[in-house]
């Protein structure tokens, strides 16, 4: 998958194998899943059994001839359309499944050591891996080190660090181990492991439809439903008016009225849709889980990573009133040597060169239990660190701990963090390190908010740190000194207020969050448990993210009402094509109401019929890229899309059938 | 069953306070109030005899009254009803060609209204300009002056609905009576 | 010019009336806890029940009540040459009529396949017609409140007894009350006298049917029931005597059926989202209006050949004091609204005028009936929301409800039941002599007949092409079968969507969400109107009305 390949939409190998699907795709049993294509090819198989009627008999031979043609043309577009899209996510998969089929693990029993099929491997069992050999299974690494080379998954071929306990103990069957080794335990059965499950996903074999595309699929039916009646009552009509309309002119009539455009798209709608999130580097669940990120209202945001950089760096040396801020840079730098944290390096690099530490100086290291860094020099004691922890190794002056509490606030009210700086039992003055925001996050912000969506910012700073950050980026809303506890509390307040709210985890105790929120994307270097518990994973392991997988939801919506719109205004100008012309001879007088001056009767149906089936591959390339979705409100997305969909969709038939009437009658197909 | 009974209460209230508090109500305000056209507008002789109703047409085919619009239902005022036809029906025109001819005055367009049978076919008037289509043959038939026909006429002239009804109309029952009232009617001379 | 004064001021003016009756009909229907107790007390003591209602319960006590108004009407019906108040000795009905009758004013329909005048006793008129005119306005003002509650989010739909009562008492009786005396100012009969005797100035004898008129006429108009008293409806110079009875009783056609909307928006707390629909249905009538005067304007087409005078318009079947816009703008009022009686004969409209009133009836939500109106817009909001709002990226919504397949499934099923029940009926009689043999009129226009009966009877309009023979016993089976379901189905089909609504969680809205209170949206449900509600019925509108005009000479 590390191909985000481009290939263009009409390209030859992915073609060829869609139109052989396109006919294999005729089996009732899978076409019966889409009604309205069902209809359709019900209704070509009637005209032509007529049609062989009609050759037996001697009826109109040529233009039933052709009705029959296009209206099997019309089937085929949709299952060309669906094979198409299903095509681009074969490719991926075979190149994964050969993977898979290569994949053998060194299965460890008390001692021996045993080479099986991965096949084979079940779930506890304990897997050795060596430099150079391929993990077999999923699972946990129990024992040992190795860095990994995740390509085959992701598409990144720097590699990772996997070593057994905390975050990182996950690896994937089918990547590589190129250095060290590791023993994993396997935790998943075979065939259900990471691989196979993105094997699935990519085919489109486990696509189930979702609940929209249900709800669309029961709109188009129930409108095939009553564009039956409307054309079903017509020979009677006929016959009172003392005339009879053959039946290939109804099935004509029918074919044309029903949605066949949108209905032919739709699942290639739906696969796209999920191909594009997987070209994003994002493998989805379900599908069901892709629309629910277009329906967001809340995003949860980690700060650190998202919003920030990941490190803070020292801005300011704040001197106490009676303290030099030469002093305190000197002591801040000496007392920061032992750090080696970025915070403590970058504290060094704004103090600047300074004088070479005196000698018979002890370094105190930074660590995170103590929260406190220094040195000893001689008696002198300098440190450095958070300020509680700072103020608990004296009993300072009372006056000092005042001034630097109020030093501490204005430091945390600006969004910083602070540190104080004691020498021995003086407190020398306060260091200030600040987040620094990531570029361009407040214009996304901003966007976000035109779309409807309330970003909530989630930190462990202290609230006025976080307010300020918050200020600064434009978030709506800060959760601070953020526990787990909090985060579910927070989902589930949202949650109960209707709204459905998303958030990206990678740690073990994300795992519950990720399993409450709607749409979980769990980063792909996070833990088994986090990918497991949330309903996407993105491979890249870049939370900021979630802001496009929310647009390609909202897309793949968008791309389905506006076809659905598209398809349905399409009718006006096929009414105004074949009314006149199949009434005309009822009643002369309704010629008037072919508007377009289509040549004859039987080239207006003919081409009604011709357009209906050659739409269906010119919008393919829309419905596989996907409608123009831009970051805007509702209201302004509706007026755009009615705008160019619904009046398009009443327009370009007219148009269109009058252009193909044109040719037809310059044929002389009719 | 309880659905039923507490229906069958409701039922009970609304009969007496929709159906029979109702009427009995807007039955006392009209009798006490508006007695004469509560009871339909009746027109009596001085014996108590009852000449019609001012809202209801009746035939007039003497050649000293002026015309209603024909009627449907021949101007029965206990089975009122339109024509029905479809304005294309060639009925339509049979019916106009005969009425034509009875006026007798193919020189000028008759008015429309003439020659078309309103909805219920009790349409009680008829346009001014079909009353004065008329003036010279009552007239005649009277031995007057047209003008002093035309002068009734004038005067009961009404707009219906003032100024959203711009074209006059006039009650041919009332007109009739003004000219059996004013003007020598032949039957009296005889 | 007078035609748009006209308009303006009858469909502006009873708009404007519209609102604070809207604001009442708000309070009477669904007032807050601490509000109306008293009322809502004696209501609940008239019923003996206050139990609060789920949709299948609602729907229930619903049902049974309108059974029992079909039961009392059709016995009342059946017995009225032994019941009291006939002083004109009408005798026994045809049963099959009876069935139609009662059919069609328990479904708030009165199509009316007998002559008032003709056959009715004043009994039969009052107890059977007119009580039902209260009550089956007042079902579906109750079922609308049911409705607008659900989608507010209460907990449960009401009471419908309770309900029933509230409308019937509270919103129906008053305005009946102060409309009737108006009408009787304005000169109409209220009489329990039998018909008149005259002997004519030509020495003939007329007899003049006349009766409790006022009382009549008025609740039929205000519950969009449009069941004349005498035959020919508002025709009728008994009726409607006057121009200015005829401007009054447009005003009371539309009133309650415009106030609808005020109180559903009420009921939600969204006015805003009722103006956006109470434009679209404007917007409608407006052009129906528009093309209605337009069309009606032309000369009878019969008289081409003949000396007759133009500058009328085409006069047949209408009636001068109405004024040249009467005929035509009441054509479009009352199919608009289901209403149904006529103030011109439907039949002899000139052919595309004869086609806005089937439009009225095939979309009949452009304000639509009592209540119902405003419950079939729901059903285009439903698919008109669905459609939108995939087209603004996300599971489509209304008014924070996810609009899923369990939702469209029965929207879509409740239109395709209107078409099928329009389409289906007009292809049995259409092909066979149950229709062929009782038209009137040659051509295309006989084909018009039996289509508008049945969209009149599926739409529970009642207005009709009265020249069709529809007296015979499979039109009266047939229509009263079609208004049965063309009312019941689309009560039972929303309040389903409803309960299955109340049933899910709610979502928040934000500027995300598809927003229902501007011009975008009502562009939307225009547009879903037509393509849902008009074309389905476009051929059938070409065989009929598009045909016979094009075949005029």
């Amino acid at each position: 998958m590390a191909q985000h390949q481009n290939t263009s939409i009409f390209s030859a190998d992915l073609v060829g194998p869609a139109i052989r699907d396109s006919f294999t795709k005729l089996d009732p049993r899978r076409l019966i899943r889409n009604p309205v294509m069902f209809t359709t090819a019900t209704v070509a198989l009637l005209a032509t059994v007529l049609l062989m009627r009609s050759i037996a008999s001697g009826g109109d031979i040529a233009f039933e001839a052709q009705i029959v043609f296009w209206l099997w043309l019309t089937v085929l577009f949709g299952n060309f359309a669906e094979a198409l899209a299903e095509g681009r996510g074969k490719a991926q998969a075979a190149s994964l499944r050969s993977t898979k089929a290569e994949l053998k693990g060194k299965r460890v029993k008390g001692d021996t050591v045993k080479v099986v099929p991965a096949s084979e491997l079940r779930a506890g069992d304990i897997v050795l891996v060596e430099t150079g050999d391929q993990i077999p299974a999923d699972g946990e690494v129990v024992e040992g080190v190795a860095s990994v080379n995740e390509a085959a998954i992701t598409g990144e071929s720097a590699p990772v660090i996997r070593e057994s306990g905390g975050d990182r103990s996950a690896v994937t069957a089918g990547t590589r181990v190129i250095s060290d080794w590791i023993k994993v335990r396997v935790t998943a059965e075979p065939g259900e492991g990471f691989l196979d499950r993105m094997i699935s996903l990519v085919e489109g074999a486990s696509r189930a439809k979702t609940p929209n595309e249900v709800a669309l699929t029961v709109l188009l039916t129930g409108l095939t439903l009553i564009f039956l009646i409307a054309v079903g009552t017509l020979p009677t009509f006929a016959a009172y008016a003392g005339g009879s309309i053959s039946v290939p002119i109804l099935v004509a009539l029918f074919v044309a009225l029903i949605p066949t455009t949108i209905s032919a798209l739709l699942s290639a709608i739906g696969i796209a849709g999920m191909d594009r999130l997987i070209r994003f580097n994002v493998l989805a669940k379900s599908g069901r889980a892709v629309e629910a990120a277009g329906d967001i209202d809340t995003l949860l945001l980690d700060k650190t990573g998202t919003i920030t950089l990941g490190d803070r760096q020292a801005t300011d040396f704040l001197p106490l009133s009676d303290v030099g801020e030469g002093e305190l840079i000197e002591a801040a730098r000496l007392a920061s040597l032992g750090d080696e944290t970025p915070e403590g390096r970058s504290i060094v690099e704004l103090a600047g060169a300074g004088g070479t530490a005196p000698s018979g100086k002890e370094m105190v290291a930074f660590t995170a239990q103590t929260r406190v860094s220094g040195i000893d020099i001689g008696e002198r004691k300098i440190r450095k660190g958070a300020v509680d922890a700072i103020l608990k190794l004296h009993d300072f002056d009372a006056a000092a701990v005042r001034q630097i509490r109020s030093l501490t606030e204005r430091i945390a009210r600006a969004g910083g963090t602070p540190l104080a700086v004691a020498d021995g039992t003086r407190l020398l003055g306060a260091i200030a390190l600040k987040d620094i925001v990531k570029a361009g996050i407040k214009e996304r912000f901003a966007e976000l908010r035109r779309m409807g969506i309330r970003t909530v910012m989630i930190t462990g700073d202290n609230p006025l740190t976080a307010a300020a950050i918050s200020a600064e980026t434009g978030v709506d809303d800060f959760l601070a000194e953020a526990t787990p506890e909090d985060k579910l509390e927070l989902i589930r307040k949202e949650q109960s207020g209707g709204k459905l709210v998303a958030m990206c985890g990678d740690g073990t105790n994300d795992a519950p969050t990720l399993a409450q929120s709607d749409v979980g994307v769990a980063m792909n270097t996070g833990t088994q448990a986090a990918r497991e518990a949330g309903n996407m994973v993105d491979l890249d392991n870049n939370p900021t993210k979630l802001i496009e997988i929310v647009g390609i939801g909202k897309q793949l919506l968008m791309t389905r009402g506006a076809l659905t719109t598209f398809s349905i205004s399409n009718d006006v100008a096929k009414y105004f094509a074949i009314l006149p012309a199949i009434f005309v001879a009822l009643y002369p007088g309704l010629d008037a109401l072919n508007v377009m001056g289509l040549s004859s009767p039987q080239s207006a149906i003919l081409s009604a019929i011709i357009f209906n089936a050659v739409i269906i591959p010119l919008l393919v390339p829309l419905a596989l890229r996907g409608v123009t979705y831009r970051p805007q409100s509702a209201s302004r997305q509706l007026v755009r899309n009615l705008g160019i969909y619904g009046l398009g969709g009443l327009i370009v038939p007219f148009v269109g059938i009058k252009l193909i009437d044109v040719v037809v009658s310059g044929l002389g197909l009719a | 069953m309880n659905d039923i009974l507490s229906g069958l209460r409701v039922t009970v209230a609304t009969m007496a306070i929709c159906v029979a508090g109702y009427t009995a109500a807007i039955l006392g305000f009209a009798q006490a109030v508006t007695p004469a056209t509560a009871n339909g507008s009746l027109i009596l002789r001085d014996d108590g005899s009852v000449i019609g109703s001012r809202p209801i047409a009746q035939g007039f085919t003497a050649q000293e009254y002026v015309w209603p619009r024909p009627s449907a239902v021949d101007y029965d005022a206990a089975g009122a009803g339109g024509s029905n036809l479809s304005p294309a029906n060639p009925a339509l025109a049979d019916r106009a060609a005969a009425l034509i001819a009875a006026h007798g005055r193919e020189d000028t367009p008759i008015p429309a209204d003439l020659v078309t049978a309103s909805g219920a076919g009790l349409d009680p008037h008829i346009s001014l300009e079909g009353a004065l289509f008329q003036v010279d043959r009552v007239a005649e038939a009277r031995g007057v002056d047209p003008s002093e026909v035309r002068a009734i006429i004038d005067r009961l002239g009404e707009r219906p609905g003032a100024f959203f009804t711009p074209a006059p109309i006039v009650n041919v029952l009332e007109l009739n009576l003004a000219l059996d009232a004013e003007l020598a009617s032949p039957s009296a001379t005889e | 010019m007078e035609h748009v004064f006209i308009v303006a001021l009858i469909v502006g003016g009873t708009a404007l009336l519209s609102l604070p009756l809207g604001a009442w009909m708000k309070l009477a229907m669904d007032p807050a806890s601490d509000r109306m107790t008293r009322w809502t007390s004696l209501f609940a003591r008239i019923c003996g029940t206050t139990e609060e209602q789920g949709w299948k319960r609602y729907l229930v006590t619903m049902l049974i009540f309108n059974a029992i108004m079909f039961t009392v009407t059709f016995l009342i019906l059946a017995l009225q040459q032994v019941l009291p108040l006939n002083p004109d000795g009408m005798g026994p009905h045809d049963p099959t009529l009876v069935f139609n009758t009662a059919a069609s004013f328990t479904t708030n329909t009165n199509l009316q396949h007998y002559s008032g005048e003709a056959s009715m006793s004043y009994f039969s008129q009052l107890a059977g017609l007119m009580w039902l005119q209260f009550v089956s306005a007042a079902t579906g003002i109750a079922a609308l409140a049911a409705l607008a509650r659900g989608l507010a989010g209460r907990a449960t739909l009401g009471n419908f007894l309770i309900d029933l009562q509230r409308a019937s008492f509270l919103v129906l009786l008053p305005l009946a009350l102060v409309v009737a005396v108006l009408m009787v100012l304005l000169g109409i009969p209220m009489t329990l006298q039998g018909s008149a005797v005259a002997t004519t100035l030509e020495g003939v004898t007329q007899t003049i049917a006349r009766g409790p008129v006022a009382a009549f006429l008025t609740i039929k108009q205000l519950g969009t029931n449009g069941g004349g008293f005498f035959g020919p409806n508002a025709t009728h110079p008994l009726e409607n005597p006057s121009f200015w009875t005829n401007g009054l009783a447009m005003i009371a056609i539309m009133l309650i059926p415009m106030a609808c909307v005020w109180m559903f928006g009420g009921i939600l707390g969204r006015m805003k989202h009722a103006t956006v629909i109470f434009s679209v249905m404007a917007v409608f009538i407006l052009i129906k209006i528009a093309g209605s005067v337009a069309f009606e304007s032309a000369p009878t087409s019969a008289f081409a050949e003949l000396p007759v005078s133009t500058e009328t318009g085409n006069l047949e079947g209408k009636e001068l004091r109405f004024g040249a816009t009467g005929g035509p703008l009441w054509a479009v009022l009352t199919t608009s609204t289901s209403n149904g009686s006529v103030g011109a004969m439907h039949d002899s409209l000139n052919p595309l005028t004869g086609l806005m009133p089937m439009a009225g009836m095939w979309l009949n939500a452009t304000f639509g009936g009592v209540g119902v109106g405003m419950i079939n817009m729901f059903l285009y909001i439903v698919v008109a929301v669905f459609v939108a709002g995939m087209m603004v990226g996300r599971t489509p919504e209304y008014l924070g409800h996810r609009i899923e397949a369990k939702e469209v499934r029965l929207a879509v099923l409740a239109l395709f039941f209107h078409a099928i029940l329009i389409l289906g009926g007009t292809a049995l009689f259409a092909a066979t002599s149950l229709g062929q043999a009782t038209v009137q009129d040659p051509g295309a226009h006989g084909f018009s007949e039996i289509l508008y009966e049945f969209s009149s009877a599926a739409a529970n309009n009642g207005s009709g092409f009265e020249g069709l023979g529809d007296g015979t016993g499979p039109w009266n089976i047939a229509t009263g079968i079609v208004m049965l379901l063309g009312r019941f189905l689309p009560i039972i089909l929303p309040l389903a969507i409803v309960g299955s609504l109340m049933s899910k969680r709610r979502a928040a809205e934000s500027a995300g969400t598809l927003g229902v209170e501007d011009a975008t949206f009502g562009t939307m449900l225009a547009i879903t109107v037509v393509i849902f509600g008009a074309l389905t019925f476009l051929p059938a509108a070409a065989l009929g009305p598009l045909a016979e005009h094009f075949s005029l000479p």
